[in-house]
């Protein structure tokens, strides 16, 4: 490709100039975080002593380790039920292609574009009427339905793809349809369904309006709700909102920076599907 | 004579019973693909039940509910359409609209134009160890929570934040304000933390689009003479169609739906500068008790993300064919 010197150096400085706009807030909030609690320091400074402690204060304060317990008991109630239900109608539409099929997907894709207002106040009375609300279940049930037009829809994708030899070799070694599910179609899945794991696990984390209206104990919610909370509570100490903050970014952040390939490219996958 | 005769119907009865048999077969096959759609069909029947029970039911509940004037707890009483009238002429309800779609400039509009101009910038190298890194640093904004990014944001604006700081050392200090607690600025402010954290995605979707346009293309526009803007327009930008729509599609949504960060960084404040129809839903709802209003805005959120939505997607259908 033929790219003049000047224009390769542009857009390295561009990038650079961006990346540096994409990490200030994170540097910011650290070194803020750093400040004695309950001072208003200014902007980007370094403390005169660094208050490390401001970080085992805000741990405590925000009773980190049942806020992550909370959190992965809500990733464990969605995740693989969203999977394993999402796969099998993905299974079924993609590759088996049922009468009536069609009109089902359908039916799916119309709640791709869903904004989850819409949908939040008859949610919140279900909720009640079941008697879940304030429990995790609020939280988790809705969840799975509202994550169904995606996955089955990324799925359904996945599955169409699959040619139909496979199928017909293991049917002639005399597999029913369950075996060939399981034994087949799953295994050679694993790809897909790990993107969609990984993008059900961060819209689960980062989960906000749900938790904040099913759920007043911050204990049973999201991270996100907990940080919601948390900030409300503790809103005009800066210092240790920062350093709290922080704290409940670590895990998604600690995740994402092992898995980054995967992450990287699901989220792109996703949002060229969605 | 006799020989001729049995033969014929010999061959007579053998036919029948090749057709009886293929009938069979043919009855056999259907009964058997039949079962086989029927067992497909309940493969999908825990989704479906998952998406009608926590969606489908929901959405009708919501238009149910926007017909009737209910607090929640008391018996509801019929409103007709009065619901849906509030919104045009209550100033805050259909301002909490006007709001939304100010907020798409920068959602959507400020990412795209960015990620266009800053992927197309860095084309040339994009298999580098600075553009990977970049993959991995432009998409911390994704990861973190909306809320996150709206705590680190309003310190960031605040007064003694870090970008009235950076105006101070450039020497712009009378422009430095409380730039989420002014009437002018509250909402653009808002809009810059959303500029923020969808910036990457749109960037790293074009540049992945990039990549994939054949080499060839760009040389020959090159000896043909064509400069960098010329090639920008009639290269990139037209084989970027799908993901330009995506990009779009993403952000727009966003933008309307916008709830977790304005809840965090204004709730709507100052005034009603930054109120959405998100966080309008959720005070009407929950706090006012006006469940009948706050469902008829919900109805129109939803149908406006649609009614944005939908032409977008016949715009990228168009670029395939």
């Amino acid at each position: 490709m033929i790219v003049s010197r000047r224009e390769q150096w542009l857009g390295r400085v561009l990038l650079v100039v961006l990346m540096a706009v994409t990490v200030l807030p994170f540097v910011s909030l650290f070194v803020t975080a750093l400040h004695p609690s309950g001072t208003y320091p200014a902007g980007l400074s370094w403390p005169a002593t660094p208050h490390w402690s401001n970080f085992t204060a805000a741990f405590k304060a925000a009773d980190m380790g049942r806020l992550l317990w909370s959190s992965v008991l809500i990733e464990v109630g969605v995740v693989p039920v969203s999977l394993l239900i999402s796969t099998m109608a993905g299974f079924a539409l993609g590759h088996l292609r049922p009468p009536g099929g069609r009109a089902l997907f359908i039916g799916f894709l119309l709640g791709l574009t869903l904004p989850f207002e819409g949908i939040i106040i008859p949610l919140y009375y279900q909720m009640r009427d079941l008697g879940l609300l304030n429990t995790r279940w609020a939280i988790i049930l809705p969840l799975i339905g509202l994550y169904m037009p995606f996955a089955v829809f990324w799925m359904r994708a996945h599955f169409i793809t699959m040619p139909d030899d496979i199928s017909e070799a293991a049917r002639i070694d005399g597999a029913n349809l369950w075996q060939l599910f399981w034994r087949i179609h799953v295994p050679l899945s694993m790809p897909a369904l790990s993107s969609l794991a990984i993008l059900l696990f961060l819209w689960s984390w980062n989960q906000f309006l749900l938790a904040v209206v099913l759920v007043s104990d911050p204990l049973q919610r999201t991270m996100a709700g907990a940080l919601g909370a948390f900030q409300g509570q503790w809103g005009t100490d800066i210092p240790l909102l920062c350093a709290g903050s922080l704290l409940i970014l670590t895990p998604t952040l600690v995740i994402f920076l092992v898995f980054q390939r995967r992450f990287v490219s699901a989220l792109l996958q996703g949002s060229l599907k969605g | 004579m006799q020989k001729r005769s049995t033969t014929i119907r010999r061959h007579r009865e053998d036919e029948a019973a090749a057709r009886f048999t293929t009938d069979r077969r043919r009855r056999a096959l259907r009964a058997r693909r039949l079962r086989r759609g029927g067992l497909a069909l309940a493969l999908t029947a825990p989704a479906v039940l998952a998406y009608v029970i926590f969606v489908i039911r929901p959405i009708v509940m919501t238009v149910q509910y926007s017909f009737y004037k209910w607090d929640g707890i008391t018996p509801s009483t019929w409103a007709g359409l009065s619901n849906y009238l509030a919104i045009l002429h209550n100033p805050e309800l259909s301002g909490s609209i006007v709001n939304a779609f100010t907020l798409i400039l920068f959602f959507s509009f400020v990412p795209v134009a960015l990620g266009l101009f800053t992927a197309n910038a860095i084309r040339g190298f994009a298999a580098s160890r600075l553009a990977v890194v970049a993959r991995t640093v432009l998409f911390l904004p994704q990861i973190i929570p909306l809320v996150a990014a709206g705590i680190m944001w309003s310190w960031q604006l605040s007064t003694d934040g870090v970008v009235n700081q950076v105006f101070r050392l450039l020497g712009l200090g009378r422009l430095a304000r409380p730039w989420l607690g002014d009437f002018g600025t509250a909402l653009p402010a808002v809009g810059v933390i959303g500029a923020w954290v969808l910036f990457g995605l749109c960037m790293l979707l074009l540049l992945a689009g990039m990549t994939k346009i054949d080499p060839s293309l760009y040389e020959a526009a090159r000896v043909d003479g064509a400069g960098p803007v010329r090639e920008f327009f009639s290269i990139t930008l037209p084989s970027l169609r799908q993901e330009v729509v995506v990009c779009l599609t993403v952000t727009i949504i966003a933008a309307l739906a916008s709830f977790d960060i304005v809840y965090i960084a204004t709730q709507g404040g100052p005034g009603n500068r930054t109120l959405v129809p998100g966080l309008e839903i959720y005070y009407l709802a929950f706090f006012q008790r006006q469940v009948g209003s706050a469902s008829a805005l919900a109805v129109v959120l939803m149908l406006l993300v649609l009614a944005v939505v939908l032409p977008l997607q016949s715009l990228s259908r168009e670029g395939k064919s």
